[in-house]
Order: C-alpha cells, then sequence, then structure tokens
C-alpha cells in the first residue's frame, strides 16, 4: 500500500510539472487571441507608471487585439545588465527603455525593428540612434542637465543666488565653485553631481563640456582623456574637491533632496524629487565655462525588438505611445523631443513645479544646442576601465595628468576594437 | 500445523512466473522515488548548467545580435592574453589566504576560550554565531555605512583623536575591509564547529600530559591540534572554496574598486559575462575557477595523511 500511495504520489507529481511547463507556454503561442506586450522601464515612480498605464488603457480601447501591456520596473543600477540577461535567456520584452549611453550597442547590433521617423522630431534628438538613415527607436525623453540650488543655503553663507548672477553675467564655474565652497565650509555639501558617487564619471560630462572637452574622438577611435581641455577640466573638478572643499569627497554622500548640500548637477525630470522640497530652490542653466556657454543633454529611446514574441504589434502601440497628444502628456516627466512641443508654453502646463523662465533657459535652450552624454558599442566595458583607470585621481595629492594619460593607456585597446 | 500437513498436496500448479515487484525492486523503486527531487534539483541547478558553461565556453554568444558561433578554444587562448587577469587572480589570493588565515585562527581561539567553564561562555557564543543567521547582503551594507570616510567607524576613531582612512576607497584598506567583513560574517561557524571537535578530546589525555608535566602551550600543540584536526582539515576545505566564491561583498562595498584592487575572480567574470556581455569568456573564467577550486582541494584532501589524525 504504502508504495502504491508513494509512486502515485510520484507520478501526480510529475503530471503537475508536465502540466506546468505547458501551460506557460499556452499565453504565447497563439495566433489567435489578443496578445501581451511587456515594455521594460527604469522607473518605477508612481505617477509615471499611472500614466503609462493611462496611455495603454487607451491604446486598447482601440485595439481588441491587445491583451495586457505590463510595464516592468528594473532597477536603474542593473538595469542594462538585467535587460540583456533576459534578452540572453530568450526571455525577450517587446519594448524596452535604453540609456543614450548603450545607444551604439543597441542599434549596431541589430537588436531592434526600424520604426517610423515623425517629421516632427528635431534631428538633434534622433541622431544617436539612426543608421544608414534609418531611425531605431523613439528618443522619448531628452532631459537637459541643469542645477537645482539650494537657496536658503547659499543666501545663509553670504553668497549671491545662481539667478542674480546669471542676471549679471558672472554664472561661471569659477563662481559656482565659490558658492559651493562657501556653503561646504559650513559643515553641508557644496555642489553634488547626480549619479556620479565617483563611478558614474560619465555624468562629469555636464562640466567638462564647458571646456570643450571630450573623453574620445568624434569617430569613437582616439581617446581624449588625455587632451589639454580634458587635464584642464579635471584638474578644475579635483581641484573643487581636495583644495576649494567644494565637493564633497569620495565616500561621502550628501543628499540634497533632503536639504543637505548646496547644489546638484542632473537631469531636470529630476525636479519631481524636490515636490515636497522643505527649502526654497531655483533650478539655474549650466554655468559658463572656459570655453563659454553650453548645455547638455541626457537621452533615452525606447526600441521595439525584432526577437521580441509581437514585434508588429509592438510597433503600432509605440508609435500611439510615441505621437503628437501623448508625447505632450508624457512632457510632464520627459521633456519631447518634437519641435511643435518644444516651447516654454506648452512645456509649462506639464510642469507646474517649473517657472516658464527656467524651462525656457534651461530645457528648450538645452535641447536645441545640447551635446549628448559620451556613447560607445562596448560601452559596459569601457566605463568599467574608465572607471578603474580614475580611481587614482581621487586622492589629494594625485597627479592630474599622469592620471589621464593612464586612462588613455587602458582604453585606446577598447576604442580600436 | 499437522492438521495441514495431512492435507493431501495441492494439485501443481502451472509454473508461474516470478512476480515482477519483487521486494528488492520495490525497494530500489522507493529509494529513486525518495531521491529524485535532490536528484531533480541537482541535475536542472548543477549538471546542466555546468555543461552548458562548458558549451558556451566554446562560443562567442552575441546576446543583443543573437548570434551563437562556435570558436573552438578561442576564449580560452584569450585567458592566457588578458592582462587583466594576472591582477584579478592576484586580489583573488590576497583575499582567500587572508580570509583562511584569519578565519581559522580566530575561530580556534575563540573556540578555545569558549570552552572554558567560565560564567558567560553562552552569551558570548551566542554573539559570535549570530552574525552567521544574518543575510549576507544585509549585513554588507550595515558595514557599508560604517566603512564610509564620514561612516560610523571614522566617526568613532575621531573621538578618539584619530583620523581614520577612507576605507573602502584606497587600495589596500579596501581589501583589508573586505577580508574582515567576511571574516566576521563567517568565523562563528567555524568557531561553533571547533567548539564541537574541543569538546570531543577526552580530557584524560590532558590528565595524562598534565602528570607527565606537558604546559598550557604543550597540551594544545601536541594534545589539542592533532585530535582536532580532521575539523581543522574541514573548516580550512570550507573557507577556502568559500573564500573563492566571494561575491556579493564586492558588489555591494567596492564593485572591484579602487582602480581592480578588489575584483576577484568570481566579480571579474561577472563582469565579463553579464554587464560586458562575453558570455564566450565569462564561461571559460568560471571554468578556471572550478579548476583552482579543484586543485586546491584535492591538494588538501592528499595533504591530509601528513598531518590529520587518523589518516595517516
Amino acid at each position: 500500500m504504502k508504495l502504491r500511495s508513494l509512486t502515485a504520489a510520484g507520478v501526480a507529481a510529475a503530471l503537475l510539472a508536465l502540466a506546468g511547463c505547458g501551460g506557460s507556454s499556452d499565453g504565447d503561442s497563439g495566433s489567435s487571441g489578443p496578445v501581451d506586450l511587456r515594455m521594460t522601464i527604469w522607473s518605477a515612480n508612481a505617477k509615471h507608471l499611472a500614466l503609462f498605464d493611462q496611455i495603454a488603457a487607451d491604446y486598447k480601447k482601440d485595439h481588441p487585439e491587445v491583451g495586457k501591456i505590463t510595464f516592468e520596473s528594473i532597477p536603474f543600477d542593473s538595469y542594462t545588465t538585467t535587460l540583456t540577461t533576459q534578452i540572453g535567456g530568450g526571455n525577450v520584452p517587446d519594448l524596452a527603455w535604453i540609456f543614450e549611453s548603450n545607444a551604439p550597442d543597441f542599434v549596431s547590433s541589430g537588436a531592434l525593428e526600424p520604426i517610423d521617423k515623425d517629421a516632427d522630431l528635431l534631428p538633434s534628438t534622433t541622431a544617436n540612434w539612426e543608421k544608414d538613415g534609418k531611425l531605431y527607436a523613439y528618443p522619448f525623453s531628452t532631459s537637459p542637465l541643469g542645477v537645482f540650488v539650494n537657496t536658503d543655503l547659499v543666501k545663509a553663507a553670504g553668497r549671491p543666488a545662481p539667478a542674480q548672477q546669471i542676471a549679471s553675467g558672472t554664472w561661471t564655474w569659477e563662481e559656482a565653485a565659490k558658492t559651493a565652497a562657501a556653503v561646504q565650509a559650513r559643515g553641508k555639501g557644496g555642489l553634488v553631481v547626480g549619479d556620479f558617487d565617483y563611478k558614474g564619471w560619465d555624468t562629469l560630462n555636464a562640466i567638462w563640456s564647458g571646456w570643450g572637452a571630450r573623453p574620445w574622438s568624434e569617430d569613437g577611435k582616439t581617446c581624449q582623456f588625455d587632451q589639454p581641455a580634458m587635464v584642464d577640466a579635471m584638474t578644475f573638478v579635483h581641484k573643487l574637491i581636495f583644495t576649494d572643499k567644494g565637493m564633497p569627497g569620495p565616500g561621502v554622500t550628501k543628499d540634497f533632496y533632503a536639504g543637505d548640500s548646496a547644489m546638484i548637477l542632473t537631469q531636470i525630470s529630476r525636479a519631481a524629487l524636490l515636490e515636497k522640497s522643505k527649502f526654497t530652490w531655483d533650478l539655474v542653466p549650466l554655468p559658463k565655462g572656459p570655453s563659454g556657454e553650453y548645455s547638455v543633454v541626457g537621452q533615452a529611446g525606447i526600441g521595439v525588438f525584432k526577437r521580441g514574441k509581437h514585434a508588429d504589434a509592438a510597433k503600432q502601440f509605440l508609435a500611439y505611445f510615441s505621437n503628437a497628444e501623448n508625447s505632450a502628456k508624457l512632457a510632464q516627466f520627459f521633456p519631447p523631443p518634437r519641435k511643435s512641443q518644444l516651447n516654454a508654453a506648452t512645456l509649462a502646463k506639464a510642469n507646474p513645479l517649473l517657472k516658464p523662465a527656467q524651462l525656457d533657459s534651461v530645457v528648450v535652450k538645452g535641447i536645441e544646442n545640447g551635446t549628448i552624454k559620451p556613447s560607445h558599442t562596448g560601452y559596459a566595458e569601457l566605463q568599467q576601465t574608465v572607471r578603474a583607470a580614475l580611481d587614482p585621481l581621487w586622492k589629494p595629492d594625485a597627479d592630474v595628468k599622469t592620471v589621464m594619460s593612464g586612462v588613455c593607456s587602458k582604453i585606446n585597446p577598447l576604442l580600436a576594437k | 500445523m499437522t492438521l495441514l500437513l495431512d492435507k493431501p498436496a495441492p494439485p501443481q500448479a502451472p509454473a508461474e512466473r516470478a512476480p515482477y515487484w519483487t521486494m528488492r525492486r520495490r525497494d530500489t523503486l522507493a529509494g529513486w522515488l525518495m531521491v529524485l527531487p535532490q536528484l531533480a534539483g541537482i541535475v536542472a541547478f548543477v549538471i546542466v548548467p555546468l555543461g552548458l558553461v562548458v558549451w558556451y565556453s566554446v562560443h562567442e554568444w552575441n546576446v543583443l545580435g543573437g548570434t551563437f558561433e562556435f570558436v573552438g578554444g578561442d576564449n580560452y587562448a584569450a585567458l592566457a592574453d588578458d592582462q587583466r587577469l594576472g591582477p584579478v587572480l592576484r586580489a583573488t589570493g590576497l583575499f582567500s589566504a587572508g580570509l583562511v588565515v584569519l578565519n581559522l585562527s580566530l575561530a580556534l581561539f575563540l573556540a578555545v576560550l569558549l570552552n572554558q567553564k567560565l560564567r558567560g561562555t553562552v552569551v558570548f557564543r551566542t554573539l559570535f554565531f549570530s552574525p552567521v543567521v544574518v543575510t549576507l547582503v544585509a549585513w554588507t551594507i550595515v558595514w557599508g555605512f560604517l566603512l564610509q570616510d564620514n561612516g560610523g567607524l571614522n566617526g568613532f576613531l575621531n573621538l578618539l583623536g584619530i583620523d581614520g582612512p577612507n576605507w573602502l576607497r584606497s587600495g589596500g584598506t579596501a581589501m583589508a575591509s573586505v577580508i574582515v567583513v567576511q571574516l566576521f560574517k563567517n568565523v562563528g561557524l567555524n568557531m561553533v564547529l571547533f567548539l564541537a571537535a574541543l569538546q570531543g578530546v577526552p580530557a584524560e589525555l590532558y590528565e595524562a600530559a598534565r602528570i607527565d608535566g606537558a604546559s598550557a602551550w604543550a597540551r594544545f600543540r601536541r594534545v589539542t591540534v592533532p585530535l582536532i584536526s580532521p575539523t581543522i582539515l574541514l573548516t580550512m576545505i570550507l573557507t577556502i572554496v568559500g573564500s573563492l566564491q566571494v561575491f556579493a561583498q564586492i558588489a555591494v562595498l567596492t564593485q572591484g574598486g579602487p582602480e581592480t584592487s578588489t575584483t576577484v575572480l568570481v566579480y571579474y567574470l561577472y563582469q565579463q559575462a553579464f554587464q560586458f556581455h562575453h558570455f564566450g569568456y565569462g564561461s571559460a573564467l568560471s571554468l578556471l575557477l572550478f579548476f583552482i577550486v579543484l586543485v586546491l582541494t584535492v591538494i588538501q584532501w592528499q595533504m591530509r595523511k601528513k598531518w590529520v589524525f587518523h589518516e595517516a
């Protein structure tokens, strides 16, 4: 008896397991019936998700062939790693957000479906996502970098507000460094570079662009970390950290949004984090660098995967998601790449936290003239290699020029690939 | 009984086939069914992935492009050409050596102390063992806060008038920090194993040694160590294997930095495979790790005859 029941249990378990395996493929293989779409994103913000869900719900009203549309949040830090692991494991999402730095990898690999290019899109926003005249991702967020200022802390340190300095034409990196140092001398943090943390060196792009510096040549083949403009810019950063003491040092955290630092250099889409702030703040454009006024733009695209199960349905949904009407809705979080919507009036409707003047100076001008963060094929390996090679710079007695030459000797073999 | 025997014998039945489900077969089947769940787990999560890693290691896999090409021994040839591998192996060796020496000596020291019949030993035993049951990542994150430049440890040192280093950001102290974080996480387990072994040493041996005039050190060296040597071997193998697999602490505390000073083999293969998308090369690296663990374990197993009690 015992044996019989044991056998029965074993057989039942095996059958259940088989049934389970079979069940999972049911939803995917049916050519009839609604198709489900999945988009990976790195935001887990409830307001972002509510807006996406609303757009998806509106779409489904006219498209009964589409079943569920899921927006799958993956943490920012491990986003690309998780996404590519999903793809490698055969669990290919239908659509995905893609960082600008990874654009060359995704566009050149042939992983993405070409999509229609709306004439309303600004050429500066699509350049990163094109190959052989075809567009491979919709640049849904083109977010300029600006400086958020805690004006309470700046005033308390006896420094003029950046807005005043802009009016008098003295908003330069030199002046910004003085303000940062004055605040930090009083125990709070000075200038924080968002997402830098002495690892995300590419965020410093927003500083060195003011010196006219680039990490590598435009064709991506030659390292330019050792060029004079870059050495000067990094000398400024090093001095700001260790001599002027205007930037929290390595391993020190100062949260701007909690009121712990004077300024943060970051994308304007982070304004949402200031909604409940208990201090007065302002948003200003990047300070003038030695090579004049400049602006820098962070970007993200949405692509459709060729190997996704429903590439055509996904393309149709993307066209709807990014049409003029939805683009205007998305503009409250993600600055649009459309000429027709890139004016302070449209943006002000969607961004109640920002004043029209702030939107015009930072967003509109920023997107029109901004340089985009560095990108390259094999970006993750470059990112890590530069990170390791720059580590010796984050010490008080570092020799900037030597470290920068060291970076080039490490990455030149990778750039030459 | 006799009645039965008196009955006429029943007519001879035609030669009946022996039943298929003999006792032996039933036992075998029951045995298989019992081990099946465990076996299925091992096949699905150990044997198949191991085979796949070997398969991947002779291929170039472009995850994004969806291509998978046979490249023969190219990934293994790349091991020899990889200039980053030398420093990675050095960091791995440094971590393992540091951890094994500190862990075993501290565990043994604590076990000997707690083996005394003194008040409060239960409290200390619990204290040292409790990190073993704490989630590894939570443990590491909390240590990350303590080791920050403006973190708890330097705050404490400041009170004493000492200006502490930036523990996780300079080459020497970063490796030391990672070792210490791992040391306190697991020393309790080895301590308990040693304690159990110490309590198994017969008291009369110590008594005999004492009568012979052996000093405390001589009793430890000549009686305790030989008798607990099987446990030393076990903890040594476990600690070395564990130290070669360190990943979470590196990923959370240093991400392999500063420079590449804490990039140990497992972290490097994670970078190659999952961050740089070189799955083929990452697989070759993981086989290198497998080979290193295998060789070290075989060496220790062979050496046991030289120093482990009962094994000679």
